[in-house]
């Protein structure tokens, strides 16, 4: 194997560990990180293939659009969930 | 429909799928390979309308048509969010306090945010040179700004960040294209023919459309991500159920 191709199978694997945690994660907020961290692997993979372009998208998209959607998509409904739980307790 | 039979319903479908796919992956060209023939003319198409960047090359001038449609797609997603997301009649809107920020936090966050713009604004303004493009280039400006919101607070944000002027942006950005693409009917040719002079290879001016079609697809993205975003921190910062359940809204 020359340079190249270890840093591709390094690449790979990264994409695959980080992929497998966003998949056995439960917790949403930080499936929200790993999925950033998958964000960088797959862009650093993406440049290593020499498709830089698809690895900025993948950069501003996976690791900063999509995680900050999520958190705020989390705190949204953890702030409903909170409530109704004030209710169920009041009306107990 | 009994258990058995479904199981070998499944089993014949993923079977069958098993073999398509072998088939097809024995007929692609090897991992890494130098040459392939759709990427040899798209690079001399690119090279002949002096774009330096084949991939801009491609998505601004080859294929154009579908860029103008992977675009509307995200115009049309984020109206969706901005009628998804609207302030009902039932929901209250309470100004979010601000909260403490970490000084160190703030600094990085301000010291970055002028350095994320520039870089933004210069991914979109080189799409034709280097890799980047009105996409990439639009997201990087969008979020550079939200670096406010983490360094400062949530009314910092909003004060340089009036929903308005970008939602019109949004619009101006995906109607630039449809009429950029106009312009090519006007000047004789297609739809979206790169009808301009090419310049010369490698400067700022060269590519003829391209760069004009680049710029139109970085206002529509840098505005609709922006709407987007707020869209979604409003429902996440401000917007609460009528009793006013969110007053632990910190910012």
């Amino acid at each position: 194997m020359n340079g190249d191709e270890v840093l591709i199978a390094v690449c790979l694997v990264l994409v695959a560990v980080s992929a497998t945690v966003a998949v056995a994660v439960r917790e949403p907020a930080r499936q929200a990180l790993v999925l950033s961290v998958l964000g960088l692997a797959l862009a650093a993979l993406f440049t290593v293939l020499q498709a830089p372009d698809v690895a900025l998208s993948q950069l501003a998209v996976g690791s900063a659009l999509t995680p900050l959607l999520i958190l705020l998509s989390v705190r949204k409904v953890r702030r409903r969930g909170r409530r109704t739980g004030e209710d169920e307790e009041a009306g107990r | 429909m009994s258990h058995t039979l479904r199981r070998w319903i499944l089993a014949l479908g993923v079977a069958g799928l098993a073999a398509l796919f072998t088939a097809a992956f024995l007929e692609l060209p090897d991992f890494g390979r130098g040459g392939h023939p759709y990427g040899d003319r798209s690079v001399a198409e690119s090279l002949g309308r002096h774009t330096a960047n084949v991939v801009s090359a491609v998505n601004f001038d080859q294929r154009s048509f579908d860029t103008l449609g992977e675009e509307s797609i995200l115009f049309t997603a984020v109206l969706g969010t901005v009628v998804l997301l609207r302030q009902t009649r039932d929901e209250d809107r309470l100004p979010p306090r601000p909260a403490r920020v970490d000084p160190w936090v703030r600094r990085y966050a301000l010291a970055l945010l002028p350095v994320a713009l520039v870089s933004g604004l210069y991914v979109v303004a080189h799409g034709q040179l280097s890799p980047g493009g009105g996409f990439q280039g639009g997201v990087i400006v969008a979020t550079a700004v939200h670096l406010l919101y983490i360094g400062v607070d949530y009314r910092a944000l909003e004060r340089v960040r009036p929903v308005g002027p970008y939602e019109v942006g949004d619009a101006v950005g995906e109607a630039a294209y449809l009429l950029l693409g106009v312009a090519g009917l006007v000047a004789g040719a297609s739809f979206l023919a790169n009808t301009l002079p090419y310049g010369t290879f490698n400067t700022l001016a060269s590519g003829g459309t391209v760069p004009l079609l680049n710029a139109a697809v970085g206002i529509e993205v840098a505005s609709a991500v922006v709407v987007l975003v707020s869209r979604f921190l409003d429902q996440a910062v401000e917007i609460t159920d009528a009793d006013g359940a969110g007053e632990e809204a910190a910012r």
